[in-house]
């Protein structure tokens, strides 16, 4: 299709307007996060490094940025072996119930994360009476890091079909072999990108996190929403903000990059 | 088109009969959910032999090669390889190998690891599986292509990879489907002799899917015609196109007049259904010579002339009924014929009794 000069120019004003709407507030965070104004008006003062330092250097940050890590790692193990499993089931078997299992395991990252984080307290405190700590916040992050992973596995799986696991079978290999020097190799990518992206969508999780989150315990979003209106920590805010940007940003690139045009996992 | 000698006679069946069949099916049936694939087949390939299964899509030879290759499980009857029933056998223990139609190749694996994958997995010695691959590459003609990935081949050669790796086994079988289907015209004449020549120094039974009658016609020393489910008829080349059994026979399998009911008693001056090929047809503007001994006559309208470069083909309805078909070399060019009319000449032994419907 070709535009005339004028259509031309209008659609690239809207694309750089569209763009700069979403970008523009970010790219004002992570210059804040070097400004030596710490009124933070336009235009920025001088550049300084001294937030970054606090920021390394405060306790309750470091804190929130391990728990953080340590929720977004062990949920992202749980996802990326059921979704991987779920994902096998679904794809290469056909049995009663397959298309509403399906959905269900789909489901959690579009219901709202209010309600599964009020239903999920609710169930590991006075249903299964477990105390809330790291261990449900992960529980509840897996829930919906399965979908992604899941999603990633089963779009390479129908790509891929069966022909190579037959062209493998008839050379003699046996299931597991077959699994082992065929259908892993073909899905590593797609589960590496499922991860990513599992970690990515646990790492800046808040709503069903503080739900499912022990008490003194803090996520880095959690922190950030903690410690924003207190004047002091404003500053080091900034900082933890524009780490939390690219600890979600850059999985979802490299993500994308590893599954090729074909599915961004459906991060919604 | 490879080359054939020029007088072959009928029904002069190539290596003779073994005890055992390479491959031998009874009965073999294949129903999905409700639908019956495979309705009942029974056929003996022999050892050596380059077979075709040709039909046209649906008519259930591929569900049968994959039911040979162990892919699919029969609903009922067996499937024998070499006196062995192993149709209850997993792939992996078969010695059968396939050229899948898309080739498969393992797409992260070079080609040479591809080649060797076979042997990798039943534990050939590497230094021995290197050598056995390099040599199976260099029988397809593809010496210095075993570091490149499969993404890098052309189609011509992807095809060529599929049949070294499944060549280098040694399978006392090998399955092809559709092996020619994704190569362009050129390319898949090349093939053709290809395959031949590679079939005979490797002295392996090839089994091969197509629903390509010139690719059946010159590869194979041996066609079974494949129509819903079941065999129509097995035989060589000539014998399927020469003497059709059926009339899907005749149809599929080159191009084919087809005569009955009233016009055939008034034609051939019997009651029945009769093939007879086109270019067996002689056409001429003489309508008033009478039949030569062992000749029969009919004449008609030509309705339509289509040119081919090569051949012209008339279409001719006939006085007595019905609709002939008839090819004549464009040795003259383009005859015209007075009013249309013409009077068609063959032989009597080129009317084919067939069984079927118009």
């Amino acid at each position: 299709m070709t535009f005339s000069r004028t259509t031309r120019r209008v659609l690239l004003v809207a694309l750089a307007l569209g763009l700069a709407v979403i970008y523009f507030p970010l790219l004002v965070v992570f210059l804040n996060s070097f400004n030596s104004d710490t009124t933070f008006g336009w235009p920025p003062g001088g550049f300084t490094l001294e937030w970054w330092g606090r920021a390394a250097a405060n306790d309750g940050a470091l804190a929130a940025l391990r728990t953080s890590v340590e929720a977004g790692l062990a949920a992202t193990a749980i996802a990326l072996v059921l979704g991987a499993m779920a994902a096998f089931a679904l794809q290469r078997y056909k049995f009663i119930g397959r298309n509403p299992i399906s959905l269900l395991i789909v489901l959690p990252i579009a219901l709202p994360g209010i309600v599964t984080g009020i239903a999920l307290n609710n169930a590991f405190r006075t249903i299964l009476g477990i105390n809330l700590g790291l261990f449900t916040a992960i529980v509840a992050h897996a829930t919906f890091c399965i979908v992604v992973v899941f999603n990633n596995v089963v779009a390479r799986l129908r790509r891929l079909g069966n022909n190579l696991e037959e062209a493998s079978m008839d050379l003699g290999a046996d299931g597991i072999t077959t699994f082992r020097l065929v259908t892993f190799p073909m899905l590593r990518s797609a589960l590496l990108a499922g991860g990513l992206l599992a970690f990515a969508l646990s790492f800046d999780e808040v709503i069903v996190t503080t739900f499912t989150l022990g008490a003194g315990l803090e996520t880095v979003p959690i922190w950030i929403y903690d410690n924003l209106f207190r004047p002091n920590q404003a500053p080091i805010v900034n900082v933890v903000a524009v780490v939390l940007i690219l600890a979600s940003t850059v999985p979802v690139y490299l993500a994308q990059r590893l599954s090729g045009d074909s599915a961004s996992g459906g991060r919604l | 088109m490879p080359h054939q000698a020029p007088d072959v006679a009928l029904g002069d069946h190539p290596p003779a009969a073994s005890a055992v069949p390479a491959v031998r099916l009874r009965g073999l049936r294949k129903n999905f959910g409700s639908v019956t694939a495979v309705d009942g087949v029974d056929l003996d390939i022999r050892p050596g032999e380059f077979f075709a299964m040709l039909g046209p899509s649906g008519s259930g030879k591929t569900t049968v090669l994959r039911m040979i290759a162990g892919f699919e499980q029969p609903t009922d009857g067996t499937v024998e390889l070499g006196g062995q029933d192993v149709s209850r056998l997993a792939p992996f223990d078969r010695d059968v190998n396939t050229v899948f139609q898309d080739y498969a190749l393992f797409p992260h694996m070079n080609v040479a690891r591809n080649v060797e994958y076979g042997l990798r997995v039943k534990g050939v010695p590497r230094a021995e599986r290197r050598r056995r691959a390099a040599d199976a590459l260099r029988s397809v003609r593809l010496d210095d292509y075993g570091r490149r990935r499969p993404s890098q081949l052309s189609g011509g050669q992807r095809q060529r990879v599929a049949l070294a790796r499944a060549l280098v086994n040694r399978p006392k079988v090998l399955l092809l489907d559709e092996p020619l289907g994704a190569l362009d015209l050129k390319l898949r004449h090349e093939m053709q002799s290809e395959l031949k020549q590679l079939q005979r120094d490797v002295d392996i039974t090839f089994v091969f899917v197509t629903h390509d009658q010139d690719e059946a016609l010159t590869m194979s020393d041996r066609i079974a015609v494949f129509n819903a489910g079941r065999i129509e008829q097995v035989g060589t080349p000539q014998e399927v196109y020469e003497r059709p059994a059926t009339a899907f026979v005749a149809g599929f399998v080159g191009t084919s007049n087809l005569l009955g009911g009233r016009a055939a008693e008034a034609v051939i001056g019997m009651a029945g259904l009769f093939s007879i090929r086109p270019e067996k047809i002689r056409i001429d503007g003489d309508l008033a010579r009478p039949a030569g001994p062992g000749e029969t006559v009919a004449t008609g309208a030509v309705t339509d002339v289509v040119y081919a470069g090569a051949i012209l083909r008339f279409e001719v309805a006939l006085d007595a009924g019905g609709r002939l078909s008839v090819v004549r070399q464009n040795t003259d060019g383009v005859p015209g014929f007075t009013d249309g009319r013409v009077r068609l000449t063959w032989r009597h032994e080129h009317n084919f009794p067939v069984t079927g419907s118009e």
